[in-house]
């Protein structure tokens, strides 16, 4: 039975403090004109009552990290060879992302999919992930580019987060969702807030009422793969991308990166950073060979890798939640939805006889 | 828009000749235009010119290079043309120019700052100076010059500076002295301040580079130093060492080419006031070399020219 708490708007502040004392606490503040997940400073107004123009993806996966530290050295007796000396740098400490919005956690379950499997985990996200808890605020607003719902879930889906605040008239309902996320409910701070739900339950009705019309996407992963080939169509759809990777590095359910070794002299540190299949170089192979070498290409990855190839492979679940950051943040305004819609109402031309 | 239906009569007319014409049309909210590549006559309905066509059209130019595209400008817009033509980026004879006397276009940042949070946008309606905004179940009434585009304040082009068909009457040059001049303010900050002006706002820098992708002449498309592992110019950390050392680059190599579109600070997702940096190195430009780019499509960029002196370069006094 999940814990249900009830917090004050006024008491926000004062929890995180307290939580700061325990973990790395982070929540929504401006830095200039973005909204962005930032260290949580008592002084910095918090901002709830939008979606952030970041989601909170850097605390979990880094926009560079480093791996490993190593140093070469050469054997005195024998000049011709090398020691090289690697240690890890794994990650350490526990963190707590405050208002992150239904869609921002559930992205971490696209990753988890590809990062944790039993197989091969990956030891960076895990210890990270492992660590790192959400508390998730359910919407209040719908945006025009809001499409949580087309994706299987809503602006009250706790999927993915480890306490869900519900906004109420004069503060938060928190319901624990993890068992992580009920250890964070033990606050004097916090009031008993059994008797509240049916007001929370009243709005998340309410809101997802609002919520946009919702389009059927179960034939996406085939209609898409049926227009693989059809290079006309992708280069239609690309023509005014500008081949940047907005879309992607705002995206909270977009994993890639690429690997470098940054060395000076016989030191070196191998990074991990964020790639982008929008950038020409992700698929650059070593004999200049390039498979996707255009826009086109690389547009048709983007959107068939989130509505067709991940979900062949895991189980029919679209890499994808729907926050709708990459339209609204688009340069070029280059709407997804609108890509995927057309693949699936796609028609081949008859071939005439 | 006034010349709207004039300017679709003058592509239907040239589409039979052109590839493609690019134009813009209504994007995703009523807030936005979104560039609208017109390839068929039918695709000839949905254009639309007005405030929210903020795009530099001029960024696709170069990529459609052996295509003949028509392409509708503002007079901004047009100096990119010019400045592309300047360096045999593109060949005249491809490009069919379409021109309209541009109003301004609005600042999608000051629009979201002067709405705050609404949630859905319903409708958008703009009459002369007022603009009409239903979201959230309200109506916001804001004032035009409220949310124009700063370059807008200080443009001396709103005509396209060169075109092959142009709609509408020429309108001169807005006299308007709102918006303040960001530069003045930025100059007369000292330097340690600068620096730590520009630290703070690279700090938020995502590399996207959407920045250098939107500016029409950022021409070196896939072979760019921010990625170039070798030579290797930068790093792939997340600093803001890298990331401005990037910007730096960017700029240097923008000088005296740069038209002040603002496309890379319209782009930039995380709101880095780019093109400040920009003006204050064309303001440099034009003070050495009395230059100003994309205006004559005949003259040469100070900085693709040698001369054996420099007027206003005393090498010999240094």
């Amino acid at each position: 039975m999940a814990k249900v708490q009830f917090i004050k708007s006024a008491d926000v502040k004062p929890w995180l403090a307290e939580l700061a004392k325990e973990h790395r606490v982070f929540a929504p503040s401006y830095d200039g004109e973005a909204l962005l997940f930032r260290p949580f400073d008592p002084e910095q107004e918090i901002v709830l009552d939008r979606a952030a123009t970041m989601p909170p993806k850097k605390t979990i996966f880094p926009q560079s990290e480093k791996l490993v530290d190593f140093t070469y050295s050469k054997d005195p007796e024998n000049l011709s060879r090398i020691k090289i000396d690697a240690k890890a740098n794994l990650p350490e400490g526990s963190t707590v992302v405050f208002g992150s919005r239904p869609c921002d956690a559930r992205g971490f379950t696209m990753f988890d999919r590809v990062y944790l499997s039993d197989k091969n985990p990956d030891i960076y996200y895990q210890a990270r992930r492992k660590n790192t808890l959400f508390i998730t605020l359910a919407c209040r607003t719908i945006e025009n580019t809001c499409f949580c719902n087309w994706v299987d879930s809503d602006p009250c889906d706790p999927t993915g987060s480890d306490v869900l605040a519900i906004p109420v008239n004069d503060g938060y309902l928190l319901e624990s969702v993890s068992e992580q996320g009920e250890k964070l409910l033990n606050s004097k701070l916090l009031a008993d807030g059994s008797s509240r739900r049916a007001e929370a339950e009243k709005i998340c009705q309410e809101i997802a009422g609002s919520i946009n019309n919702t389009k059927d996407l179960t034939l996406a992963p085939e209609k898409l793969l049926a227009v693989f080939d059809n290079m006309e169509f992708w280069e239609e759809v690309s023509a005014k991308c500008l081949s940047c990777g907005a879309c992607t590095y705002l995206c909270p359910s977009c994993y890639c990166f690429n690997i470098t070794d940054e060395t000076t002299g016989m030191k070196g540190k191998r990074l991990r950073s964020w790639d982008n299949c929008m950038s020409a170089q992700f698929t650059m192979e070593a004999s200049g060979h390039n498979p996707r070498p255009t826009k086109a290409h690389r547009l048709k990855n983007r959107v068939g890798h989130k509505f067709s190839y991940y979900p062949t492979i895991h189980g029919g679940v679209i890499s994808c939640c729907g926050c709708g950051r990459c339209i609204k943040s688009c340069p070029a305004g280059i709407d997804i939805r609108e890509i995927v819609l057309k693949a699936i109402d796609f028609v081949p031309a008859a071939v005439e006889e | 828009m006034k010349y709207q239906q004039e300017l679709k009569d003058s592509i239907r007319k040239a589409l039979p000749g052109l590839d493609v014409v690019i134009a813009w049309s209504a994007g995703y909210d009523p807030l936005h235009a979104t560039p609208h590549f017109i390839r068929r006559e039918e695709d000839i309905d949905r254009l639309e010119i007005g405030p929210f066509s903020v795009h530099n059209l001029a960024t696709y130019l170069p990529g459609l290079r052996g295509k003949k595209v028509g392409i509708v400008v503002k007079g901004c817009d047009s100096r990119s043309v010019i400045e592309l033509l300047q360096e045999n980026l593109i060949n005249r004879e491809d490009v069919t120019i379409f021109g309209f006397p541009c109003t301004g276009v609005v600042d999608q940042t000051k629009i979201r700052k002067a709405l705050g949070h609404t949630g859905k946008v319903d409708f958008c309606q703009i009459a002369s100076q007022t603009v009409v905004i239903g979201a959230g179940g309200e109506e916001h009434k804001l004032r035009l010059s409220k949310v124009l585009a700063d370059k807008c304040f200080s443009c001396q082009y709103p005509n396209a500076l060169i075109s092959d068909h142009f709609v509408g009457e020429k309108i001169s040059p807005s006299a308007q002295t709102e918006g303040g001049d960001d530069l003045e303010a930025f100059e007369n900050m000292p330097l340690p301040e600068r620096f730590a002006f520009w630290q703070k706002e690279m700090d938020r820098c995502i590399r996207c580079y959407a920045c250098r992708n939107a500016c029409p002449m950022c021409v070196c498309r896939d072979h760019c130093l921010a990625e170039s592992r070798d030579p290797h110019w930068l790093s792939q950390e997340d600093s803001v060492r890298d990331k401005w050392m990037f910007q730096l680059i960017h700029a240097y190599h923008l000088a005296g080419r740069c038209t002040e579109c603002g496309e890379c600070q319209r782009a930039c997702p995380m709101d880095i006031p780019l093109l400040l940096l920009k003006k204050k190195m064309n303001k440099e430009i034009k003070e050495l070399f009395q230059y100003e780019a994309g205006v004559d499509p005949e003259a040469t960029p100070p900085l693709l020219s040698f001369k054996m002196e420099e007027e206003n370069i005393k090498e010999r006094e240094w």
